[in-house]
Protein backbone atom coordinates (compact mmCIF):
# COMPACT_ATOMS: atom_id res chain seq x y z
CA UNK A 1 0.00 0.00 0.00
CA UNK A 2 3.02 2.28 1.01
CA UNK A 3 4.02 1.63 -2.54
CA UNK A 4 1.76 3.79 -3.94
CA UNK A 5 2.81 7.70 -4.10
CA UNK A 6 -0.22 8.90 -3.14
CA UNK A 7 -1.06 7.35 -0.23
CA UNK A 8 2.27 8.31 1.14
CA UNK A 9 1.25 11.69 0.81
CA UNK A 10 -1.69 11.52 2.25
CA UNK A 11 -0.80 9.67 5.16
CA UNK A 12 2.21 12.39 5.57
CA UNK A 13 -0.01 15.55 4.85
CA UNK A 14 -2.65 13.52 7.46
CA UNK A 15 0.21 13.13 10.13
CA UNK A 16 1.05 17.25 9.56
CA UNK A 17 -2.26 18.53 10.15
CA UNK A 18 -2.72 16.88 13.23
CA UNK A 19 0.08 18.67 14.53
CA UNK A 20 -0.19 22.15 13.02
CA UNK A 21 -3.65 22.16 14.96
CA UNK A 22 -2.65 23.16 17.90
CA UNK A 23 0.96 24.28 17.37
CA UNK A 24 -1.34 27.04 14.77
CA UNK A 25 -3.83 27.98 17.71
CA UNK A 26 -1.11 28.72 19.50
CA UNK A 27 1.07 31.04 16.47
CA UNK A 28 -2.74 32.85 16.39
CA UNK A 29 -2.82 33.61 20.04
CA UNK A 30 0.51 34.69 20.58
CA UNK A 31 0.58 36.37 17.15
CA UNK A 32 3.66 34.55 15.79
CA UNK A 33 2.69 34.26 12.43
CA UNK A 34 5.97 36.57 10.69
CA UNK A 35 7.88 34.14 13.10
CA UNK A 36 6.82 31.06 12.21
CA UNK A 37 7.30 32.63 8.03
CA UNK A 38 11.52 33.50 9.48
CA UNK A 39 11.83 30.02 10.58
CA UNK A 40 10.42 28.76 7.51
CA UNK A 41 12.88 31.00 5.26
CA UNK A 42 15.80 30.32 7.30
CA UNK A 43 14.83 26.05 6.11
CA UNK A 44 15.66 27.12 2.82
CA UNK A 45 19.25 27.13 3.97
CA UNK A 46 18.76 24.46 6.43
CA UNK A 47 17.74 21.94 3.19
CA UNK A 48 21.44 23.16 1.16
CA UNK A 49 23.19 22.34 3.95
CA UNK A 50 21.24 18.83 4.19
CA UNK A 51 22.50 18.56 0.40
CA UNK A 52 25.82 19.34 0.74
CA UNK A 53 26.75 17.41 3.83
CA UNK A 54 24.39 14.50 3.46
CA UNK A 55 22.37 15.16 6.12
CA UNK A 56 18.58 14.34 6.54
CA UNK A 57 16.83 17.17 5.61
CA UNK A 58 14.47 17.34 8.50
CA UNK A 59 16.97 17.44 10.92
CA UNK A 60 19.36 19.84 9.03
CA UNK A 61 16.16 21.98 8.71
CA UNK A 62 15.67 21.83 12.45
CA UNK A 63 19.11 22.53 13.61
CA UNK A 64 19.03 25.57 11.36
CA UNK A 65 15.61 26.85 12.46
CA UNK A 66 16.50 26.59 15.90
CA UNK A 67 19.80 28.57 15.78
CA UNK A 68 17.53 31.01 14.21
CA UNK A 69 15.06 31.37 16.61
CA UNK A 70 18.42 31.46 19.51
CA UNK A 71 19.26 34.30 17.08
CA UNK A 72 16.47 35.84 17.02
CA UNK A 73 16.01 36.02 21.10
CA UNK A 74 19.44 36.74 21.13
CA UNK A 75 19.20 39.95 19.10
CA UNK A 76 15.71 40.99 20.63
CA UNK A 77 17.71 41.19 24.16
CA UNK A 78 20.86 42.89 22.37
CA UNK A 79 19.49 45.60 20.34
CA UNK A 80 17.29 48.37 19.95
CA UNK A 81 15.43 47.44 16.39
CA UNK A 82 11.84 46.21 16.54
CA UNK A 83 10.57 42.79 16.63
CA UNK A 84 9.34 42.41 13.05
CA UNK A 85 12.09 44.26 11.06
CA UNK A 86 14.49 41.64 13.14
CA UNK A 87 12.09 38.92 11.66
CA UNK A 88 12.71 40.61 8.17
CA UNK A 89 16.61 40.40 8.53
CA UNK A 90 16.62 36.99 9.12
CA UNK A 91 14.25 35.96 7.05
CA UNK A 92 15.22 36.99 4.19
CA UNK A 93 19.07 36.93 4.48
CA UNK A 94 18.86 33.65 5.49
CA UNK A 95 16.20 32.47 2.36
CA UNK A 96 19.04 34.73 0.40
CA UNK A 97 22.11 32.54 1.79
CA UNK A 98 20.26 29.43 1.31
CA UNK A 99 19.66 30.23 -2.96
CA UNK A 100 23.36 31.56 -3.13
CA UNK A 101 24.40 28.04 -1.55
CA UNK A 102 22.08 26.86 -3.99
CA UNK A 103 24.25 28.64 -6.81
CA UNK A 104 27.13 26.55 -5.92
CA UNK A 105 25.81 23.46 -5.84
CA UNK A 106 25.31 23.44 -9.45
CA UNK A 107 26.26 19.63 -9.66
CA UNK A 108 23.34 18.25 -7.95
CA UNK A 109 19.97 18.73 -9.42
CA UNK A 110 17.83 20.38 -7.92
CA UNK A 111 13.97 20.99 -7.52
CA UNK A 112 13.55 24.45 -6.81
CA UNK A 113 9.78 24.19 -6.96
CA UNK A 114 9.43 21.16 -4.86
CA UNK A 115 11.12 23.00 -2.06
CA UNK A 116 9.44 26.05 -2.15
CA UNK A 117 5.95 24.44 -2.81
CA UNK A 118 6.14 21.20 -1.57
CA UNK A 119 5.88 17.74 -3.93
CA UNK A 120 3.75 14.96 -3.26
CA UNK A 121 6.34 12.20 -5.43
CA UNK A 122 9.27 13.28 -3.09
CA UNK A 123 7.58 12.22 -0.06
CA UNK A 124 9.43 8.58 1.32
CA UNK A 125 8.74 5.95 3.32
CA UNK A 126 11.63 7.47 5.90
CA UNK A 127 9.79 10.84 5.21
CA UNK A 128 6.70 9.15 6.74
CA UNK A 129 8.19 7.95 9.97
CA UNK A 130 9.87 10.89 10.57
CA UNK A 131 6.20 12.79 10.33
CA UNK A 132 5.11 10.60 12.71
CA UNK A 133 7.23 10.03 15.02
CA UNK A 134 8.38 13.41 15.04
CA UNK A 135 4.98 14.87 15.25
CA UNK A 136 4.15 12.31 18.09
CA UNK A 137 6.92 13.69 20.16
CA UNK A 138 6.21 17.35 19.50
CA UNK A 139 2.50 16.81 20.26
CA UNK A 140 3.51 14.79 23.70
CA UNK A 141 5.97 17.45 24.61
CA UNK A 142 3.15 20.23 23.75
CA UNK A 143 0.78 18.34 26.19
CA UNK A 144 3.57 18.56 28.61
CA UNK A 145 3.97 22.49 28.45
CA UNK A 146 0.07 23.27 28.02
CA UNK A 147 -0.82 24.51 30.99
CA UNK A 148 2.31 26.93 31.51
CA UNK A 149 2.19 28.19 27.84
CA UNK A 150 -1.43 28.57 27.71
CA UNK A 151 -1.41 30.28 30.82
CA UNK A 152 1.46 32.64 29.70
CA UNK A 153 -0.88 33.20 26.39
CA UNK A 154 -3.67 34.60 28.52
CA UNK A 155 -1.41 36.74 30.72
CA UNK A 156 2.31 36.15 31.42
CA UNK A 157 2.39 38.05 34.84
CA UNK A 158 -0.45 35.67 36.65
CA UNK A 159 1.90 32.56 34.97
CA UNK A 160 4.72 33.51 36.28
CA UNK A 161 3.38 34.66 39.73
CA UNK A 162 1.42 31.65 40.17
CA UNK A 163 4.79 29.74 39.67
CA UNK A 164 4.39 28.00 35.88
CA UNK A 165 7.76 29.48 34.88
CA UNK A 166 6.29 30.78 31.23
CA UNK A 167 10.06 31.51 29.89
CA UNK A 168 10.53 28.02 29.94
CA UNK A 169 7.61 27.02 28.81
CA UNK A 170 8.18 30.00 25.70
CA UNK A 171 11.46 28.35 24.63
CA UNK A 172 10.58 25.17 24.27
CA UNK A 173 7.22 26.15 22.26
CA UNK A 174 10.13 27.81 19.74
CA UNK A 175 11.98 24.52 19.43
CA UNK A 176 8.53 23.07 18.87
CA UNK A 177 7.91 25.57 16.19
CA UNK A 178 11.30 24.72 14.32
CA UNK A 179 10.55 20.78 14.24
CA UNK A 180 6.86 20.94 13.03
CA UNK A 181 8.81 22.91 9.98
CA UNK A 182 11.65 20.84 9.32
CA UNK A 183 8.98 17.64 9.59
CA UNK A 184 6.46 19.06 7.42
CA UNK A 185 8.81 20.99 5.08
CA UNK A 186 8.38 17.99 1.61
CA UNK A 187 4.73 18.45 1.85
CA UNK A 188 3.72 22.14 2.01
CA UNK A 189 7.12 23.59 0.68
CA UNK A 190 8.94 25.86 2.93
CA UNK A 191 7.14 29.06 1.57
CA UNK A 192 3.45 27.81 2.55
CA UNK A 193 4.04 26.14 6.37
CA UNK A 194 3.15 29.17 8.01
CA UNK A 195 -0.12 29.19 6.03
CA UNK A 196 -1.11 25.40 7.31
CA UNK A 197 -0.60 26.39 10.34
CA UNK A 198 -2.34 30.15 10.31
CA UNK A 199 -5.34 29.19 7.85
CA UNK A 200 -7.01 26.13 9.95
CA UNK A 201 -6.38 27.96 13.03
CA UNK A 202 -7.81 30.67 11.88
CA UNK A 203 -11.46 29.07 10.38
CA UNK A 204 -11.43 27.44 13.57
CA UNK A 205 -11.22 30.80 15.43
CA UNK A 206 -14.46 31.69 13.96
CA UNK A 207 -16.45 28.89 15.09
CA UNK A 208 -14.92 28.07 18.60
CA UNK A 209 -16.15 29.68 21.84
CA UNK A 210 -13.31 27.70 24.54
CA UNK A 211 -9.53 27.10 23.61
CA UNK A 212 -10.28 23.16 23.54
CA UNK A 213 -12.95 23.45 20.47
CA UNK A 214 -10.43 26.02 18.93
CA UNK A 215 -7.69 23.01 18.73
CA UNK A 216 -9.66 20.63 17.67
CA UNK A 217 -11.55 22.52 15.05
CA UNK A 218 -8.34 23.33 13.52
CA UNK A 219 -7.09 19.66 13.88
CA UNK A 220 -10.53 18.96 11.83
CA UNK A 221 -9.98 21.88 9.29
CA UNK A 222 -6.34 20.85 8.78
CA UNK A 223 -7.09 17.01 8.13
CA UNK A 224 -9.61 18.44 5.40
CA UNK A 225 -7.34 20.45 3.91
CA UNK A 226 -5.03 17.87 3.51
CA UNK A 227 -7.67 15.50 1.73
CA UNK A 228 -9.25 17.69 -0.27
CA UNK A 229 -5.82 19.71 -1.08
CA UNK A 230 -4.25 16.12 -2.34
CA UNK A 231 -6.89 14.68 -4.42
CA UNK A 232 -7.39 18.44 -6.23
CA UNK A 233 -3.42 18.13 -6.48
CA UNK A 234 -3.72 14.63 -7.97
CA UNK A 235 -6.44 15.34 -10.05
CA UNK A 236 -5.26 18.63 -11.79
CA UNK A 237 -1.13 17.94 -11.26
CA UNK A 238 -0.94 21.01 -9.05
CA UNK A 239 1.97 21.47 -6.77
CA UNK A 240 0.68 19.59 -3.40
CA UNK A 241 1.47 22.59 -0.89
CA UNK A 242 -0.41 25.39 -2.72
CA UNK A 243 -3.28 22.81 -3.40
CA UNK A 244 -3.78 21.97 0.57
CA UNK A 245 -3.42 25.79 1.36
CA UNK A 246 -5.91 26.93 -1.08
CA UNK A 247 -8.08 23.83 0.07
CA UNK A 248 -8.16 25.15 3.94
CA UNK A 249 -8.74 28.85 2.42
CA UNK A 250 -11.87 27.64 1.24
CA UNK A 251 -12.82 26.01 4.65
CA UNK A 252 -11.86 29.68 6.10
CA UNK A 253 -14.65 30.87 4.11
CA UNK A 254 -17.09 28.77 4.54
CA UNK A 255 -16.48 29.73 8.55
CA UNK A 256 -17.09 33.12 7.90
CA UNK A 257 -20.51 32.13 6.71
CA UNK A 258 -20.81 30.90 10.31
CA UNK A 259 -19.97 34.10 12.09
CA UNK A 260 -22.61 35.73 9.53
CA UNK A 261 -24.91 33.65 10.49
CA UNK A 262 -24.13 34.15 14.71
CA UNK A 263 -24.02 37.71 14.14
CA UNK A 264 -27.94 37.98 12.93
CA UNK A 265 -28.35 35.45 15.73
CA UNK A 266 -27.56 38.32 18.72
CA UNK A 267 -29.49 40.90 16.34
CA UNK B 1 7.43 26.74 67.47
CA UNK B 2 9.64 29.05 65.28
CA UNK B 3 7.55 31.64 64.95
CA UNK B 4 9.28 32.09 61.46
CA UNK B 5 7.39 28.94 60.48
CA UNK B 6 4.35 31.11 59.96
CA UNK B 7 5.84 33.55 57.42
CA UNK B 8 5.07 33.23 53.99
CA UNK B 9 7.27 35.67 51.87
CA UNK B 10 9.81 38.03 53.29
CA UNK B 11 11.56 41.05 51.00
CA UNK B 12 14.81 42.30 52.88
CA UNK B 13 15.65 45.74 52.02
CA UNK B 14 14.14 45.03 48.17
CA UNK B 15 14.25 47.41 45.61
CA UNK B 16 13.69 47.56 41.24
CA UNK B 17 15.06 49.64 38.86
CA UNK B 18 14.01 50.26 35.60
CA UNK B 19 15.81 52.62 32.75
CA UNK B 20 18.08 53.70 35.32
CA UNK B 21 15.37 55.04 37.69
CA UNK B 22 14.33 53.80 41.05
CA UNK B 23 10.48 52.48 41.12
CA UNK B 24 10.80 51.41 44.33
CA UNK B 25 13.69 51.18 46.82
CA UNK B 26 14.45 49.88 50.62
CA UNK B 27 11.29 47.32 51.05
CA UNK B 28 11.04 45.63 53.82
CA UNK B 29 8.02 43.73 54.51
CA UNK B 30 7.06 40.24 55.74
CA UNK B 31 3.36 38.49 55.26
CA UNK B 32 2.60 35.65 57.58
CA UNK B 33 -0.21 33.21 57.86
CA UNK B 34 -3.59 34.46 58.52
CA UNK B 35 -2.44 37.75 58.41
CA UNK B 36 -3.50 41.01 56.32
CA UNK B 37 -1.27 42.91 55.17
CA UNK B 38 -2.03 46.47 53.04
CA UNK B 39 0.41 48.99 50.76
CA UNK B 40 -1.29 51.94 50.19
CA UNK B 41 0.50 55.37 48.60
CA UNK B 42 -0.24 57.46 46.00
CA UNK B 43 -0.07 56.78 42.27
CA UNK B 44 3.75 55.97 41.18
CA UNK B 45 4.66 55.25 44.53
CA UNK B 46 6.20 51.39 43.82
CA UNK B 47 2.74 49.30 45.23
CA UNK B 48 2.57 47.37 42.70
CA UNK B 49 5.89 47.28 41.93
CA UNK B 50 6.36 45.89 45.55
CA UNK B 51 3.72 43.24 44.56
CA UNK B 52 5.66 41.99 41.43
CA UNK B 53 9.10 41.94 43.52
CA UNK B 54 7.37 39.83 46.10
CA UNK B 55 5.73 37.49 43.73
CA UNK B 56 9.19 37.26 41.94
CA UNK B 57 7.32 38.67 38.69
CA UNK B 58 10.68 40.99 38.19
CA UNK B 59 14.11 39.08 38.70
CA UNK B 60 16.85 41.57 38.80
CA UNK B 61 15.80 43.30 41.92
CA UNK B 62 18.23 44.78 44.58
CA UNK B 63 18.19 42.90 48.05
CA UNK B 64 16.00 39.64 48.65
CA UNK B 65 13.28 37.94 48.56
CA UNK B 66 12.16 34.78 50.39
CA UNK B 67 9.34 32.96 49.33
CA UNK B 68 8.05 30.07 51.94
CA UNK B 69 5.37 28.86 49.68
CA UNK B 70 4.36 27.96 45.91
CA UNK B 71 0.42 27.90 46.72
CA UNK B 72 0.02 31.73 45.43
CA UNK B 73 -2.95 33.29 44.25
CA UNK B 74 -2.78 36.57 42.37
CA UNK B 75 -5.26 39.52 41.38
CA UNK B 76 -3.03 41.55 39.57
CA UNK B 77 -4.16 45.34 38.57
CA UNK B 78 -4.00 45.54 35.31
CA UNK B 79 -5.25 42.60 32.38
CA UNK B 80 -6.41 42.91 29.19
CA UNK B 81 -7.74 39.44 27.35
CA UNK B 82 -6.55 39.37 23.90
CA UNK B 83 -9.67 38.90 22.01
CA UNK B 84 -8.03 36.47 19.58
CA UNK B 85 -8.00 33.86 22.51
CA UNK B 86 -12.08 32.30 22.82
CA UNK B 87 -11.82 31.83 26.46
CA UNK B 88 -14.71 31.34 29.04
CA UNK B 89 -15.04 32.14 32.70
CA UNK B 90 -14.56 28.40 33.19
CA UNK B 91 -11.98 27.83 31.04
CA UNK B 92 -10.19 31.46 32.98
CA UNK B 93 -10.76 29.43 36.40
CA UNK B 94 -8.62 26.27 35.80
CA UNK B 95 -5.91 28.67 34.19
CA UNK B 96 -2.89 27.85 36.31
CA UNK B 97 -4.43 24.98 38.23
CA UNK B 98 -7.13 21.99 37.73
CA UNK B 99 -9.99 22.72 39.50
CA UNK B 100 -12.64 19.95 40.62
CA UNK B 101 -15.91 21.52 39.15
CA UNK B 102 -17.31 21.86 43.20
CA UNK B 103 -14.52 24.51 43.60
CA UNK B 104 -14.93 26.58 40.92
CA UNK B 105 -18.44 27.04 41.68
CA UNK B 106 -17.59 27.69 45.31
CA UNK B 107 -15.65 30.24 44.42
CA UNK B 108 -17.99 31.76 41.27
CA UNK B 109 -20.37 31.43 43.91
CA UNK B 110 -18.81 33.83 46.84
CA UNK B 111 -17.91 36.06 44.35
CA UNK B 112 -21.50 35.97 42.85
CA UNK B 113 -20.47 35.66 38.89
CA UNK B 114 -21.69 32.27 39.27
CA UNK B 115 -24.03 33.10 36.11
CA UNK B 116 -21.29 34.12 34.24
CA UNK B 117 -19.10 30.41 34.14
CA UNK B 118 -20.01 29.87 30.35
CA UNK B 119 -19.74 33.90 29.53
CA UNK B 120 -16.57 34.58 27.22
CA UNK B 121 -14.04 36.69 29.42
CA UNK B 122 -14.34 39.35 26.15
CA UNK B 123 -17.91 39.79 27.17
CA UNK B 124 -17.75 40.56 30.81
CA UNK B 125 -17.82 44.15 32.35
CA UNK B 126 -15.27 45.77 34.35
CA UNK B 127 -16.90 44.97 37.46
CA UNK B 128 -17.38 41.08 36.66
CA UNK B 129 -14.53 40.48 35.16
CA UNK B 130 -12.73 41.77 38.39
CA UNK B 131 -15.02 39.02 40.49
CA UNK B 132 -14.22 37.03 37.79
CA UNK B 133 -10.39 37.36 38.69
CA UNK B 134 -11.21 37.31 42.86
CA UNK B 135 -12.46 34.35 42.45
CA UNK B 136 -10.22 32.40 40.27
CA UNK B 137 -6.90 33.58 42.70
CA UNK B 138 -9.14 31.92 45.99
CA UNK B 139 -10.35 28.38 43.90
CA UNK B 140 -6.86 27.37 44.61
CA UNK B 141 -6.97 28.06 47.81
CA UNK B 142 -3.45 29.43 48.15
CA UNK B 143 -1.61 30.36 51.19
CA UNK B 144 -0.70 33.11 50.08
CA UNK B 145 -2.78 35.58 48.22
CA UNK B 146 -1.59 39.10 46.72
CA UNK B 147 -4.42 41.42 45.65
CA UNK B 148 -3.81 44.47 43.12
CA UNK B 149 -6.95 46.88 43.95
CA UNK B 150 -8.98 43.69 43.52
CA UNK B 151 -12.34 45.43 43.75
CA UNK B 152 -11.73 48.22 40.83
CA UNK B 153 -14.46 49.36 39.17
CA UNK B 154 -17.10 46.93 41.58
CA UNK B 155 -20.07 48.66 42.59
CA UNK B 156 -20.50 50.06 45.97
CA UNK B 157 -22.14 47.49 47.83
CA UNK B 158 -20.37 45.00 45.82
CA UNK B 159 -17.18 46.32 46.84
CA UNK B 160 -18.09 46.15 50.61
CA UNK B 161 -18.89 42.89 49.98
CA UNK B 162 -15.95 41.50 48.53
CA UNK B 163 -13.53 43.32 50.96
CA UNK B 164 -15.63 41.40 53.65
CA UNK B 165 -14.84 38.14 51.49
CA UNK B 166 -11.30 38.89 51.58
CA UNK B 167 -11.22 39.37 55.19
CA UNK B 168 -13.31 36.17 55.59
CA UNK B 169 -11.14 34.13 53.35
CA UNK B 170 -7.99 34.96 54.97
CA UNK B 171 -9.43 33.72 58.41
CA UNK B 172 -11.41 30.38 57.39
CA UNK B 173 -7.85 29.56 54.61
CA UNK B 174 -5.69 31.23 57.45
CA UNK B 175 -3.71 32.30 54.43
CA UNK B 176 -1.84 35.58 54.20
CA UNK B 177 -2.35 38.89 52.07
CA UNK B 178 -1.03 41.20 50.49
CA UNK B 179 -3.35 44.01 49.96
CA UNK B 180 -3.17 47.22 47.71
CA UNK B 181 -5.82 49.38 48.20
CA UNK B 182 -6.72 52.89 48.19
CA UNK B 183 -9.46 52.43 49.88
CA UNK B 184 -8.05 53.97 53.47
CA UNK B 185 -11.79 53.24 55.04
CA UNK B 186 -11.05 49.35 54.56
CA UNK B 187 -7.28 49.52 54.92
CA UNK B 188 -7.44 50.79 58.49
CA UNK B 189 -10.45 48.73 59.54
CA UNK B 190 -9.34 44.91 57.90
CA UNK B 191 -6.00 45.43 58.38
CA UNK B 192 -2.90 44.03 60.63
CA UNK B 193 -0.10 46.27 59.15
CA UNK B 194 -0.65 48.96 56.87
CA UNK B 195 2.71 50.02 55.00
CA UNK B 196 2.69 53.50 53.35
CA UNK B 197 5.03 53.40 50.26
CA UNK B 198 6.33 56.82 48.44
CA UNK B 199 8.88 55.50 46.25
CA UNK B 200 10.20 54.15 49.62
CA UNK B 201 8.81 53.24 52.77
CA UNK B 202 7.53 56.34 54.42
CA UNK B 203 6.06 54.58 57.70
CA UNK B 204 4.95 51.46 58.86
CA UNK B 205 3.01 49.73 61.59
CA UNK B 206 -0.82 49.10 63.00
CA UNK B 207 -3.34 51.10 61.38
CA UNK B 208 -3.51 52.99 64.52
CA UNK B 209 0.16 54.00 64.75
CA UNK B 210 0.16 54.66 60.66
CA UNK B 211 -2.75 56.95 61.18
CA UNK B 212 -1.03 59.13 63.57
CA UNK B 213 2.35 59.21 61.52
CA UNK B 214 3.24 63.12 60.41
CA UNK B 215 4.55 61.51 56.91
CA UNK B 216 1.16 59.36 56.86
CA UNK B 217 -0.24 62.77 57.14
CA UNK B 218 1.45 64.95 54.82
CA UNK B 219 0.97 62.19 51.91
CA UNK B 220 -2.70 61.57 52.33
CA UNK B 221 -4.18 65.07 54.41
CA UNK B 222 -5.44 65.95 57.49
CA UNK B 223 -8.94 64.40 56.68
CA UNK B 224 -7.43 60.60 56.21
CA UNK B 225 -5.69 60.02 59.57
CA UNK B 226 -9.15 61.19 60.68
CA UNK B 227 -10.54 58.09 58.81
CA UNK B 228 -9.29 56.08 61.86
CA UNK B 229 -10.48 57.83 64.04
CA UNK B 230 -14.48 57.83 62.76
CA UNK B 231 -13.98 54.50 62.79
CA UNK B 232 -12.74 53.73 66.39
CA UNK B 233 -15.22 56.46 67.70
CA UNK B 234 -18.30 53.98 65.40
CA UNK B 235 -16.84 51.37 68.04
CA UNK B 236 -16.90 52.93 71.33
CA UNK B 237 -20.13 53.29 71.69
CA UNK B 238 -23.49 52.09 70.81
CA UNK B 239 -26.67 53.10 70.03
CA UNK B 240 -30.05 52.13 71.59
CA UNK B 241 -33.57 51.80 69.74
CA UNK B 242 -34.25 54.48 72.01
CA UNK B 243 -31.58 56.93 70.60
CA UNK B 244 -29.46 57.15 73.64
CA UNK B 245 -25.80 56.35 73.30
CA UNK B 246 -24.42 53.87 75.91
CA UNK B 247 -21.00 53.20 76.36
CA UNK B 248 -19.00 49.78 75.96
Amino acid sequence: MLDDFFIRALIAGLGVAIVTGPLGCFVVWRRLSYFGDTLAHSALLGVTLAYTMEFNIAFSVFIISSLIALTLIQLQKRTNLPGDALLGLLAHSSLAIGLVVIGFLSFIRFDIMGLLFGDILAVTVEDLLIIWIGGALILLVLKLIWKPLFASTVNYELAEAEGLNPDRAKAIFTILMAAIIAISIKMVGLLLITGMLIIPAAMARNISDSPIKMVTYSIIGGLLSVIIGLFTSLEFNTSSGPSIIAASLFLFILSLLNIKQSIKLKN
Amino acid sequence: MNTNNNILVKLKNAGFRQNNKWLVKGVSLEVKKGKIVTLIGPNGSGKSTTAKIALGIYKTIDGEVEKYTSKIGYVPQKISIDWTLPIRVHDFMVLTENLSDEAINEALSLTGVIHLKNKNLGNLSGGEFQRVLLARAISKKPELLVLDEPVQGVDFTGEIALYELIKKISDTLDCGILLISHDLHTVMSATDHVICLNGHVCCSGTPIDVAKNNEYKALFGEQASQILSRYEHRHDHVHTIEGEIKKN
